[in-house]
């Protein structure tokens, strides 16, 4: 547990946007998606989820409809709208920028050696 | 600028997406709950109980009720909320101050309530349209050079024929008539008399039975048939559906009932309320005299009609003028200059029309001044509020809550105090329309106005409560945003005193002028009025009985009648303390005077338009001048002699004289003509009068001997001076034993001038109660300012007390600025009043602001409301203790 990371602000909503972009889920297996995909490494409140979804959902890119989850349970489904696809793509692009930037820029200097 | 902006903002704020939130709410819920479930689910299959992994899933949700309001905000914020504990935080705050809230809540409910009892009247006299079916087509006859509708009956049948831009035109009168059904003795009734086609050109379906047609009229007389009221119906016979078929008397001649007219139509008068509707064929057996086949005798009250569709207005009255001047040519000795105009039916065309938009228009700006003057009222309370609550306003800004929600909170309260104030406002002007409808202001005439409130007033009342509840609820907006939170809790309070023309300052100054002119504008009516039933008439109106009837409606016919007349006079002689009984068909202002065109003596062709004047014509006997107390200056009475076999005779007054001869004494002895040709002699000249309306110039007017015009119209004139109750049973008993047949009204003579006073005396109990409104509202302005003023200055006044300041100079430093304002208001407002007052002068009589009582009064007026509004505050100023105060700090 003590091993998982904080998130850094605003990089919730696109692990939303990423989860969802494989296949439509429910808000509790939004979680576990996101636990899935990045190797269980993030801490998520649970409740946190769900201002961001929400937010994104008021934003026009999820579209939420109810349906039954695998164990039989009334619940609440998200997908990606086309302008939620397109948000993802912008965002993953501009979070690998930003990445790379600053990986290059926390990378030991020659000189420092 | 600023003011607009911040009410911008406030009205984003308060009407977002109002009504989702209750279903979204619900849903929230069940999703995270979903979760939870979900989440045990999973933790169950890890080995743990159902109630163990439920508490565990709960634990690792987080706090349900934060994410829930993060959920809110994150789906556009959460306005009911917030606005439920907006509306819960203004009442408590408005609790805490009973006296400012019961101040804003009275002021806005006297303003609110005065403009929706004017707007209901203006709705129901001038905006809704008449209850028939399309009435936007509906229009009457009106001539073109004057406010009046009524022609002869042959010139209608001509117009009807004649014309080609409306659908059908109708042709009504009213007169009063004995009505008996039972046989027992015979009542006054009201009757419409229409033509054939009235009903059936207005597109009206009878309530029960059947109307009457153009078909069933056959000439004179020829269609006894009558339709009842709706009203009369249910009062008089209770509603029974059998009356239909039913013989009654009219005027002791039989009629039949044939039917009932729908509920809410009462002929198109808005304000008449007729008992029957009679084929106007029948003119003769229901007043008496038939006028219908003389075309120079104006015998129908008014000409209407539906224009065809397609036609304008002006088509319209130019088809009618081309038929004009086809009966000028065609009937030169009948018809002066024709000309047309059309109007609506509902209040007589221009001739009541006018006058009461003009009237109810004025009224209309003096209560919306009146609300304006509220709301500045409550706007500077609200303010001077702010800035007491600087403090508390600095506190929550520290806090961290928005200057937004601060602001939507003072909106809040000030939305709330003007909605009480409303529902209060418009409660009581529902009660007071609500009498006002079934007010019957002249017993003699059968009045109905219905001023009820409908939907539209509603709406309006509305309006205006949100409207003014935001209006004053800006006032201190800026002065909120401007709010520094670390000056005000540093120095306890904002320091500005000394400053220049304020905010404030100018909405109080307004508001007193405001409420000066209304103060102005009701003395001067009060005055007016006053003036106007002091005047000379002409006639005396003290202790003078007038008991009129018809002899027709006891179906007296030529020399019964003169016969008729003088025992009655008798009768009412032998009474005990009755000194002198006249006779007159037609008093002066009275219901309707009767004229006649004359001509010089030397005049050969009499048509109208060679006539030298339009002289008023009574007929009275000999008595008459005495008893009604009109002063005959030279000349001779007329005597019982003056009948039939001597030779014509007549009283005139100076003005006739002046007109037709010059001078008085010229025309005593002289000669003229009445348009039948008969040379009459003047025997007297009698003083001036009013005669149809109390600010008429003078207006000639001549008196004819009854024994040589016979009127079966009649007005006995009892002068005496008896209590007028006794005498007036007294009257009534022996006039019964004469004929207890014959319907008699006995009334005093100035109740007669009711319906002539009704305008006036209508103008100066709203223009009274319009200043009584202005007068407290500059009270409460005032005491709000100075009270304020002076809790302001508390502090400092004790300082001054404490370094030995005079109570002069104590009262000069608290009041001094309220009492400035006061005086520069009051200026403007009298010298506004004095130019509005000009308009005052079209409906008030005499309405002068010129007069030095009203100029002193309104003066006074205003230094006393002065006096009255800042003699608390002045107290508190003077009881100030110097030392508590000092130790409280």
């Amino acid at each position: 547990m003590s091993d998982q990371a904080q998130l850094l602000p605003g990089t919730l909503d696109l692990l939303i946007l990423r989860a969802v972009s494989l296949s439509p889920l429910h808000g509790y297996g939004i979680l576990l998606r996101i636990g899935q995909i990045s190797g269980n490494a993030l801490l998520i409140e649970q409740g946190a989820l769900y201002p961001g979804l929400f937010r994104l959902v008021r934003q026009g890119l999820l579209k939420a409809s109810w349906g039954t989850s695998e164990n039989n349970r009334r619940a609440k489904f998200y997908e990606l709208t086309a302008a939620g696809r397109k948000r993802l793509r912008e965002e993953t692009e501009s979070w690998n920028r930003l990445a790379a930037a600053i990986a290059t820029a926390l990378a030991p200097q020659p000189e420092e050696a | 600028m600023k003011l607009l902006s911040s009410l911008r903002l406030a009205i984003a704020a308060l009407f977002p997406t109002l009504f989702r939130r209750a279903q979204l709410n619900a849903e929230v819920d069940e999703e995270l709950l979903a979760h939870i479930q979900l989440r045990a689910d999973d933790l169950e299959k890890t080995g743990l109980s159902r109630k163990e992994a439920e508490r565990r899933a709960r634990i690792e949700f987080g706090g349900r009720e934060k994410y829930r309001q993060e959920i809110h905000q994150a789906s556009g914020g959460n306005f009911l909320e917030t606005f439920a504990q907006d509306v819960r935080y203004s009442l408590r705050v408005l609790r805490k101050s009973p006296g400012f809230t019961l101040a804003g809540v009275f002021t806005l409910a006297l303003a609110i309530g005065a403009n929706s009892v004017v707007f209901s009247i203006t709705n129901a006299l001038v905006l809704r349209p008449l209850d028939v079916p399309h009435p936007e087509s509906l229009y009457e006859l009106q001539h073109g050079n004057e406010a009046d509708g009524s022609r002869s009956y042959l010139d209608y049948l001509d117009l009807r024929e004649r014309n080609r831009s409306f659908d059908d035109l109708i042709a009504w009168g009213v007169a009063q008539a004995g009505w008996s059904d039972t046989g027992e003795e015979p009542t006054h009734q009201w009757a419409e008399e229409g033509s054939g086609n009235y009903f059936d050109a207005l597109h009206l379906q009878p309530y029960l039975g059947r109307f009457f047609h153009a078909a069933d009229e056959h000439g004179p007389n020829s269609a006894p048939y009558v339709v009842l009221n709706y009203s009369f119906w249910q009062n008089h016979f209770q509603g029974d559906r059998n009356v239909i078929g039913r013989t009654v008397q009219i005027n002791k001649h039989p009629f039949s009932i044939i039917g009932v007219a729908p509920p809410g139509f009462h002929g198109t008068l808005l304000f008449f309320n007729p008992d029957i509707f009679v084929p106007l064929v029948d003119q003769e057996q229901v007043e008496g005299v038939s006028t219908l086949n003389v075309r120079s005798v104006r015998s129908v009250f008014m000409v209407m009609g539906h224009l065809k569709p397609g036609v304008t207005l002006s088509q319209a009255v130019s088809d009618l003028n081309a038929i004009g001047s086809y009966l000028e040519k065609t009937y030169p000795k009948d018809e002066g200059k024709m000309t047309f105009d059309l109007a609506r039916p509902s209040l007589y065309g221009d001739y009541l029309g006018r006058p009461t938009k003009a009237f109810l228009a004025g009224l209309m700006l003096l209560t919306a001044l009146i609300l304006l003057a509220a709301c500045a009222n409550l706007g500077s309370l609200f303010a001077a509020r702010a800035a007491d609550r600087a403090r508390e306003v600095a506190l929550r800004l520290a806090l961290g809550s928005s200057r937004r929600r601060i602001v939507r909170g003072l909106f809040t309260e000030a939305v709330m105090i003007s909605l009480a104030g409303g529902t209060l406002g418009l409660t009581g002007s529902v009660l007071l329309l609500r009498s006002l409808s079934a007010w019957q202001p002249f017993p003699r005439w059968p009045i109905h106005l219905s001023v009820n409130p409908d939907a539209t007033v509603y709406a309006v009342a509305l309006i205006l409560t949100l409207a003014s509840g935001l209006l004053f609820g800006a006032v201190p907006i800026g002065q909120i945003l401007r709010t520094n939170p670390y000056e005000v809790v540093k120095s306890g309070s904002i320091a500005r005193a000394g400053r220049r023309v304020g905010l404030r300052d100018v909405l109080l100054v307004v508001q007193i002028a405001i409420c000066a002119v209304l103060v102005t504008s009701s003395l001067v009516a009060v005055r007016g009025l006053a003036r106007s039933l002091h005047s000379d008439f002409g006639f005396d109106v003290n202790n003078v009985i007038l008991a009129d009837t018809d002899l027709s409606m006891a179906a007296y016919k030529s020399d019964a009648i003169p016969a008729m007349q003088k025992r009655m006079i008798q009768a009412l002689q032998a009474i005990p303390g009755v000194e002198t009984v006249g006779l007159i068909d037609a008093p002066p202002l009275g219901d309707g005077e009767n004229g006649s065109n004359v001509f010089t003596d030397a005049t050969v062709d009499l048509r109208p338009s060679n006539a030298i004047a339009d002289p008023f014509l009574f007929k009275v006997t000999p008595e008459y001048f005495q008893a009604a107390g009109t002063p005959l200056r030279s000349g001779r009475p007329f005597t019982w002699h003056d009948d039939k076999n001597s030779p014509p005779v007549a009283l005139v007054n100076q003005e006739f004289a002046r007109k037709l001869f010059g001078s008085e004494t010229e025309a005593i002895g002289a000669y003229f003509k009445l348009p039948d040709g008969t040379r009459i002699q003047i025997v007297g000249i009698v003083e001036n009068g009013k005669y149809a309306s109390l600010n008429e110039h003078p207006q000639p007017a001549m008196y004819l001997p009854i024994l040589q015009s016979p009127s079966s119209q009649t007005y006995l004139v009892v002068h005496s001076k008896r209590e007028p109750q006794q005498l007036i049973s007294a009257m009534r008993t022996t006039l019964h034993t004469l004929d207890a047949g014959l319907p008699v009204g006995i009334q005093t003579r100035y109740s007669l001038l009711d319906a002539l006073l009704f305008g006036p005396r209508m103008a100066t109990i709203a223009l009274g109660v319009m200043g009584l409104m202005g007068a407290m509202l500059s009270i409460t302005g005032i005491f709000g300012m100075a009270a304020y003023s002076v809790s302001r200055r508390l502090r400092e006044l004790g300082i001054r007390m404490a370094l030995g300041a005079q109570r002069k100079e104590v009262l000069q430093a608290a009041l001094g600025r309220p009492l400035r304002l006061l005086a520069v208001g009051s200026a403007a407002g009298l010298i506004l009043g004095i130019l509005a007052s000009r308009v005052l002068a079209l409906i008030v009589y005499q309405a002068t602001p010129r007069d030095p009582l009203v100029l002193a009064g309104v003066v006074i007026a205003m230094a006393l409301l002065g006096l009255l509004a800042t003699w608390i505050p002045a107290q508190r100023a003077l009881l100030v203790n110097p030392l508590i105060l000092l130790r409280e700090e």
